[in-house]
């Protein structure tokens, strides 16, 4: 039971990391961007190829899971997505799920449409015993490297000029332009950390949460359920709303193999009507 | 004699914000009232909460004596509470005439015909003629809404909600945004309302309020802060206070 | 006071234009027509066209007419095809009967989830919506002692239409009766869209506050038109299960409502022919696209879609309603 429970947390912290980004663009940013499951398929990718075919080190590779996501991210928003900032929704889904397409019909061009595995080092396989409970040593990695992450970027947040000019720029753009905030600059720059952490995040879960061509399709609703649930309004809300959602879905998985789905939608949509702005958040 | 629309301790928080505070208040009928008050007084908050927008914290809406307070926008507007919005609400892509002939064809209980083309009724035609030629806007039946004039776009704001027949018209700062030249056959068709119509306008522009009211309610931090003719509130040195100060804030 | 006469007439005029039909539209169903009997060999992709073209249609309602954005309006489409390939599967007989129970059923889910879209913004109902395709896409397969699961729905026997006409291997039969669906499902649209009906959800489409202001019961008639829509596209789902004969778990695929979205976009969204244009463009496209490089022809679609979003999807719009209002300015002249 308690090894499901951490199997459960530890699916929540990558879907935590995977979805922050776009709590961020989403939530504060007010941009649909369906397309974010792309840019963590792209870090998963990294991964896979440099440890598979060039037989880098698993660690090393997360680094560079990072940043290829968040140099596409960059040279994406700069080209592309801050054209689309001020437009509908309906424009901003259409672009996206452009993206989306686009993107899985060229990794299943370019990688095949297999599922990927990636080989793990010796050292993260195998279980361990912590308190008579038998733990995944990966599992037990990812939660302390999500964990770490999440208490990070909530320090960038709260406490340093980024993260309030960030919080300026979103609150009001106009008025945070008055104030010397670069808005543009700095829009830029969370999107590209929202898409390197969706690749972290990707390359993390390639074993959990498995890598296909179809992975950003797939867990797109995943994601969107983390941001609707968690809300917006900081960044635990969208923490707890991952774990409950990782811990539920694992566990129901398990238990009730039938209703797992059901309930996980149901949900979101009962808070979609009931709560529009999360679960988790302040009313305003 | 019931009055044509009332309010019974009307309250409507925002979080902790008190937007409107303990309001009663009364429109009697064929009244030419206006409501005034300094910026954030809560004036389009208090229309919103008359017009059905909003739902109240607490307190009670009658128009003419029936309790509204819980029926939709739409269904107080068939019951002749019509409004006119402060920034044009119109449909820039439709015409004046499409614009008129909704508000006219749900008010005749056509507006849900699925199977009957649009145009076909002959009363309908006609109202929307007699009410368009009251507004002056005859001439601008066919072109889009988008590209009238602004102060015909105002007119047609009025128009609209006259053909809803009201028994109560709430005006929302009518003038708004009107160049000069227009403004004059604004103000004449306002003071051309027939009088069956219980008038209720919330305006800015002093020159309008004191030309038009018969009547004056000043709202101050969403709570009423005085009442009576124009000029008692002229004389009266508390709403001068009020409006300097509030005008030196901004 | 006596109305103006002339300017009733004047007005009159006016509306009665509105609605005409127009030399183009005449065209448009006479080609279909033509298509019919001209390209017999064609007939298999013409009838997935048509009934592309018809869950275009559908989607147009909401989107087009009333404003409503849906990722998951393949949901009804869904429900449309498991109704039909159940009747199929265990009633049997005239296709025309499990048809009419599936636009039911579709109705049916569409009216009780369309409470789900009457408040929030454009992003709660793409959620909403796309949950609600979900939703149903996880019941059934979750229900396979009915619906076959993963397998897919077999054995289904589609009897001859009216008993004349057998389903025949070359599509002949399919692309008739869909077509003739089609066209009676448009016109049913047209009739809507041109009635005051119509116009007040043109208005509630525009701004929902003031068409509430002018009387109009907002939530009513997106309850309407939700439950329209979704009729229409569970028509499209039984079309494709009966002329197919067979039904899968994808008919609630999120593609497919994406698919459906982008049809009509390319065609353009509120005036009807959107969706049908959008079908054979996205055809035929995915026809030659996928013939070059099979299996990856979704990444051409993909392309597609950012190139029309970026080069403006509404101007592109707006340019051609301005020609089409100057063709009708100057052809309506007396």
């Amino acid at each position: 039971m308690l090894t499901i429970l951490f199997d459960g947390v530890a699916y929540g912290m990558v879907l935590f990391v995977l979805a922050c980004g776009l709590s961020v663009t989403l939530g504060l940013m007010n941009f649909v961007n369906l397309a974010h499951g792309a840019f963590a398929m792209a870090g998963g990718y990294v991964a896979v190829t440099l440890v598979n075919r060039h037989d880098a080190p698993f660690l090393l590779t997360l680094p560079l899971a990072f940043l290829v996501p968040a140099a596409i991210g960059l040279v994406l928003e700069r080209t592309l997505y801050r054209h689309l900032y001020t437009r509908s929704h309906l424009d901003q889904v259409l672009f996206s799920i452009g993206l989306v397409f686009m993107s899985v019909a060229a990794v299943d061009y370019v990688m095949g449409s297999q599922q990927q595995i990636i080989r793990l080092p010796g050292w993260l396989q195998g279980r361990i015993d912590i308190a008579g409970v038998g733990v995944g040593r990966y599992r037990a990695f990812v939660i302390l490297i999500c964990a770490a992450l999440a208490v990070t970027l909530q320090v960038v947040l709260a406490r340093t000029r980024f993260g309030a000019q960030l919080r300026a720029a979103v609150d009001d753009a106009r008025v945070a332009r008055g104030l010397g905030v670069e808005v543009s600059r700095i829009f830029a720059l969370t999107f590209a950390v929202g898409s390197g952490l969706a690749g972290l995040g990707g390359a993390l879960g390639a074993e959990i949460l498995g890598l296909d061509p179809h992975f950003p399709l797939k867990f797109m609703i995943y994601f969107l359920i983390v941001v609707t649930v968690g809300g917006v309004s900081s960044i635990t809300g969208p923490f707890l709303a991952a774990l409950l959602l990782g811990i539920a879905d694992v566990a129901g998985k398990y238990y009730v193999p039938g209703a797992g789905g059901f309930v996980i939608y149901t949900v979101m949509i009962a808070l979609l009507i009931l709560r529009p702005h999360g679960l988790f958040a302040r009313a305003r | 004699m019931t009055d044509a629309l009332a309010t019974i301790g009307l309250v409507r928080r925002f979080g902790g914000l008190v937007a409107t505070n303990d309001v009663t208040f009364a429109l009697a009928r064929g009244a030419r009232h206006a409501l005034i008050g300094p910026n954030g007084a809560g004036k389009t908050t208090f229309v919103n909460l008359l017009t059905g927008v909003l739902a109240p914290t607490a307190g009670r809406i009658l128009l003419a004596g029936e309790d509204v307070t819980g029926l939709p926008q739409d269904a107080r507007v068939r019951r002749g509470l019509s409004r006119t919005f402060q920034i044009n609400q119109l449909f820039p892509d439709l015409t004046p005439l499409e614009t008129i002939g909704l508000a006219v064809s749900e008010r005749l209980g056509h507006g849900g015909d699925v199977w009957r083309v649009v145009g076909t009724r002959d009363a309908v035609l006609e109202e929307i003629v007699s009410i368009a030629s009251r507004f002056g806007l005859i001439d601008a039946l066919e072109t889009r809404v988008g590209g009238l004039p602004y102060g015909k776009q105002r007119q047609l704001e009025i128009a609209v909600a006259f053909a809803t027949r009201p028994r109560v018209l709430l005006l929302d700062e009518p003038a708004a945004g009107v160049p000069e030249r227009e403004r004059r056959a604004l103000i004449e068709t306002i003071a051309a309302l027939p009088r069956d119509v219980s008038v209720l306008l919330i305006e800015h522009d002093m020159d309008i309020v004191f030309s038009f009211a018969e009547r004056i309610s000043v709202l101050v931090d969403g709570a009423l802060f005085a009442e009576g003719a124009p000029d008692e509130i002229a004389r009266d040195a508390r709403v001068k206070a009020v409006y300097l100060g509030g005008a030196t804030h901004g | 006071m006596s109305p103006d006469v002339e300017a009733v007439a004047g007005a009159r005029r006016w509306l009665a234009g509105r609605a005409r039909w127009r030399w183009w539209e005449i065209a448009f169903w006479l080609a279909a027509a033509a298509s019919f009997v001209l390209l017999p060999s064609r007939h298999l992709i013409l009838a997935e066209i048509a009934i592309l073209g018809l869950f275009a249609l559908s989607l147009d309602l909401l989107l087009g007419y009333v404003g409503i954005v849906s990722l998951g309006h393949a949901a009804f489409f869904g429900v449309g095809a498991y109704a039909a390939g159940l009747m199929a599967k265990h009633v049997g007989g005239e296709p025309l009967l499990g048809f009419a129970v599936a636009v039911f059923a579709a109705a049916t889910v569409g009216l009780a989830t369309s409470f789900l879209v009457l408040r929030g913004a454009d992003l709660t109902r793409l959620m909403v919506t796309l949950g609600v395709a979900m939703l149903l896409g996880e019941a059934a397969n979750q229900w396979s002692s009915l619906t076959g699961g993963a397998d897919g729905l077999q054995g289904m026997t589609v009897a001859p239409l009216l008993g004349l006409f057998e389903f025949d291997l070359f599509g002949r039969t399919a692309y008739g009766y869909a077509l003739v669906v089609l066209f009676l499902c448009f016109l049913i649209a047209r009739r809507i869209v041109n009635s005051p009906y119509g116009l007040s959800l043109r208005a509630i489409r525009d701004n929902p506050l003031r068409a509430a202001a002018l009387g109009i019961a907002v939530d009513r008639r997106i309850v309407g038109v939700y439950t329209l829509a979704a009729a229409m596209a569970g028509a499209a789902g039984a079309l494709l299960a009966q002329t197919t004969a067979f039904v899968s778990l994808d008919v609630f695929d999120f593609n497919r409502s994406a698919d459906v979205l982008l049809v009509l976009v390319i065609g353009g969204a509120g005036y009807l022919y959107g969706g049908l244009i959008g079908a054979v463009f996205f055809k035929i496209a995915a026809d030659l696209l996928s013939a070059q490089t099979p299996q990856y022809w979704h990444f051409w679609i993909g392309l597609i879609l950012v190139v029309l979003v970026l080069a403006g999807r509404d101007r592109l719009g707006e340019r051609l309603s301005a020609l089409a209002r100057r063709a009708r300015l100057t052809g309506g002249a007396p």
